[in-house]
């Protein structure tokens, strides 16, 4: 009898009502979801939260756009980008990918660390560990029951919620910096503000997403009932990433602006838990991490190889699908090693990796853009005008950013003194 | 590698030269004529200054790494021929279906062979490259010389499908028709195998095989496709009289599985356009509840009166012959169509023909099992009683099909 038989009848019903929308919102929200919202409370307040309405629109529609795609088509992204854009492009694509879903991976073997970190279990048991089970997980093909565990586990956001009610946050200045947008020159605030974009909206979603939806065979007749569970995905995640913001708002923040630099740090902001605020947080993590973690490196083993024709499928054996195996392995042991290296500064490490998804995040979309809208693909189910306006605004939003990014960047490194003071009043 | 071959990735942008050797432009595709000839590419695209020309095979004088070099120079404007396939726009990149290695392969360059006919030459597809050389070759192209490349080449493993095994994937049924499209070579695939392969197709994919090959073929194929709501969804894509002829060939309870996950009035159009016979066989097995012994049962079986001998026995199989790939039993009714006994095939043929029915039976009763029955009770039964057939009965005891022990095992596998 399967996992998911013993389970209480409403739990059940949800879980078959579920599907890759739902499943690709959760899993993004991994270690650098957390983090970088958590850090985005703690240095900047509600200042931030500005962000979170227009990312919730972003979300939806290049969700929506990846399940149509692959409901009308049937075919998965990187196929799509390979059949109208050619070999050299897909590769060069394909590479950027590569590298930052390794910085993703790597990113969430470090959650693993930090996680277990707070109990004082070294990383060099907990990451190893981590990435030998996931390996096993799904090249032994136990995830598909796993997956559901998972799922399950995320009710742990809660404990943010609940304590940003417990906390008593100032609700009202919330609210208002939910509208008001605050712009700043400060590299660290461009820095997280294209984080915050590329962790929520991150490049390896779309190939992920329209994957899943190809796999479990929607077309476009039942596409109605994908879309809206798209759509319910996407809010709960937002909701989730709001909650951890104002938590480290009011646990943090209130008490002197700081960046968070350690798992002990972000943890302060479940206080009202007590001495089980640890817990939590570090249960959280770890199931976000290790969720990610299982998903993103098969995930860009099947879109590169999918992209460039090389046999791929954990039902495969090695022989057959060398290539497949080859970068499969390769990203686990690669993201589980680099987090071993001595003195590896592990949240910066995260937060950094959330910036090259936002930097890779608007070339994923032009090409989207490009394929969404070809009639001869997609027939009547291209995009809206008012799908391209806000998509395309984006593109040019994340490409502007990316370059003030630089710019800060550099002007960092040769006029360090120059650096714009904003001012930081809880 | 022998100096004989070209890749359509050294082609493309080749240049070529007039008569007196004055540059007119660089090749942009290569086409083939199917209804003309298999392989011989037949067409080439000139991109001059302004717009495309075509030079046929037989304007061509040499080809050769260093560029084309024409014997008359009297082209024509290209414009799109339907009865042509254009390699580069039309298979490139594109997936295509390797009949010899039973997979479907992505196309990452086309290797010709270079021939002298008589006083000029011609190119011959000769194998569709996949796998890392080709990779390799396409991106190192056009960066670095042809012949470095080549030099490079040697040192990774080719990786190729022979022409006459690529089963090209083309939509538009009238296209594939002028091309010379008939998917012959996938008949020969096991249908599991190429249920398989079908199940990687994109959608439009899946209805270009599905309209194209033998509908007895297609119906094994349906059979072996996974999840049901595929089924259904292969289904609907087609148009109603040759879905009609595929369910007409699957046996009626997988075809009442089938109809029963499509939406009605699919499934009623479909229905419409099968023959009588075979669709009350289905309109009764689309009565009972799926998770119902009579949802999992096939209502062709060969039953034999009791008080009949071998030789009658051996007669209706012999009159049922299509149901012989999953006979196993000969089920005995009295007159009132009721169960009395049940009879392994094998058994009949240890006998004389003269022999009696009823006593070779025994006397023991015959395991059955209502059509309400769950489908547990089912799967129950046949594990403890160790059948390859459970008949399944009505309220009156009389025999109305069959649930087999791959039925089941299906069942199981779906939970």
């Amino acid at each position: 009898m399967r996992l998911i038989d013993r389970l209480p009848r409403p739990l059940v019903v949800f879980f078959t009502v579920i599907g890759p929308g739902f499943i690709t919102a959760m899993v993004d929200n991994d270690a650098g979801g957390i983090y970088t919202y958590s850090q985005a409370g703690a240095m900047f307040g509600y200042m931030l939260l500005w962000t979170l309405p227009p990312i919730a629109l972003l979300l939806v529609v290049t969700q929506e756009m990846n399940a149509r795609m692959g409901a009308v088509t049937g075919k998965g992204l990187s196929d799509l980008i390979r059949e109208e854009f050619g070999l050299r492009t897909t590769f060069g694509l394909m590479a950027l990918l590569v590298v930052a879903n390794l910085t993703n991976v790597m990113a969430n073997f470090a959650g693993v660390a930090s996680a277990l970190e707070l109990f004082r279990v070294s990383r060099y048991v907990s990451v190893p560990l981590a990435a030998a089970a996931v390996w096993f997980l799904v090249v032994k093909g136990t995830y598909d029951s796993v997956e559901k565990i998972f799922l399950m586990a995320c009710v742990t956001y809660i404990a943010y919620v609940i304590a940003a009610v417990l906390i008593n946050p100032d609700w009202e200045a919330s609210a208002l910096a939910s509208v008001r947008p605050v712009f700043s020159w400060d590299p660290a605030y461009v820095m997280l503000v294209v984080g915050l974009v590329g962790t929520s909206v991150a490049p390896w979603m779309q190939f992920y997403l329209q994957a899943a939806v190809v796999e479990k065979g929607i077309t476009v007749k039942d596409y109605a009932e994908s879309r809206i569970e798209v759509i319910v995905g996407c809010v709960v995640m937002i909701a989730v990433a709001f909650f951890i913001i104002v938590a480290c708002a009011a646990g943090i923040w209130s008490h002197g602006p700081r960046e968070i630099t350690s798992a002990t740090d972000a943890a302060t902001a479940l206080r009202p838990f007590g001495e089980y605020a640890y817990l939590l947080f570090s249960a959280g993590l770890l199931n976000a991490s290790l969720f990610a973690a299982s998903i993103l490196p098969l995930s860009t083993a099947y879109s590169v190889c999918e992209g460039l024709g090389f046999e791929s499928g954990v039902n495969k054996r090695f022989r057959e699908a060398p290539v497949f195996y080859w970068l499969y392995t390769g990203l686990i042991v690669v993201g589980a090693a680099v987090v071993l290296v001595p003195g590896f500064p592990l949240v910066r490490m995260i937060l950094l990796a959330q910036v090259v998804n936002g930097i890779l995040l608007p070339f994923v979309l032009i090409f989207m853009l490009r394929l969404v809208n070809n009639a001869g693909l997609m027939r009547e189910w291209t995009n809206s005008r008012f799908y391209n306006v806000i998509a395309w605004t984006a593109v040019v939003v994340l490409i502007g950013m990316t370059v003030i990014l630089l710019g800060a960047t550099l002007r960092e490194m040769y006029f360090p003194n120059a650096r714009a003071v904003i001012e930081l009043t809880p | 590698m022998a100096s004989n071959l070209l890749f359509l990735t050294e082609l493309m942008g080749m240049r070529v030269c007039d008569v007196k050797g004055r540059r007119l432009g660089r090749i942009r595709d290569a086409c083939l004529a199917p209804r003309v000839d298999k392989v011989r590419i037949d067409q080439f695209l000139v991109g001059g200054e302004w717009n495309w020309w075509i030079a046929r095979h037989d304007q061509i004088s040499s080809i050769s790494l260093d560029g084309i070099r024409l014997r008359d120079e009297q082209l024509v404007p290209y414009h799109d021929d339907v009865w042509t396939l254009r390699m580069a726009r039309d298979l490139l990149d594109k997936q295509i279906i390797d009949a010899k290695g039973r997979k479907v392969v992505r196309v990452n360059d086309i290797t010709f062979e270079l021939n002298r006919a008589g006083d000029h030459d011609e190119l011959w597809v000769l194998e569709v490259d996949v796998g890392m050389r080709s990779v390799v070759r396409r991106l190192c192209q056009g960066i670095l010389p042809p012949r470095l490349v080549r030099r490079l080449m040697v040192r990774i493993a080719p990786n190729s499908i022979p022409w006459e095994f690529c089963n090209i994937i083309e939509p538009d049924p009238q296209r594939r028709l002028r091309l010379n499209i008939d998917l012959k070579g996938l008949e020969d695939i096991h249908p599991a195998d190429l249920a398989d392969i079908v199940e990687e197709l994109s959608h439009e994919g899946r209805e270009a095989v599905f309209e194209t090959i033998d509908s007895e073929v297609a119906a094994e194929t349906l059979s072996e496709v996974e999840d049901t709501k595929t089924q259904a969804a292969i289904l609907e894509s087609l148009d109603a009289d040759r879905a009609a002829d595929i369910v007409g060939e699957m046996s009626p309870d997988e075809a009442a599985d089938v109809l029963a996950e499509m939406e009605e009035s699919s499934s009623e159009a479909i229905l419409e356009e099968m023959e009588a016979e075979e669709k009350t066989d289905v309109e009764e097995l689309l009565g009972f509840d799926e998770k119902s012994a009579g949802g999992l049962m096939n209502s062709e079986f060969i039953a034999a009166p009791e008080g009949g001998t071998v030789a009658d026995a051996l007669r209706i199989v012999r009159e049922n012959e299509e149901h012989v790939d999953t006979l196993t039993h000969v089920f005995l009714v009295d007159g009132d169509g009721r169960l009395t006994g049940s009879l392994p095939v094998g058994r009949l043929l240890l006998v004389e023909p003269t022999a009696l029915l009823k006593p070779l039976a025994g006397a023991d009763d015959v395991v059955s099992v209502p059509v309400a029955a769950r489908h547990t009770r089912v799967a129950e039964l046949v594990d403890k009683y160790n059948l390859m057939a459970l008949p399944v009965v009505d309220e009156a005891g009389a025999l109305v099909g069959v649930v087999t022990a791959d039925d089941v095992i299906s069942m199981l596998r779906q939970d």
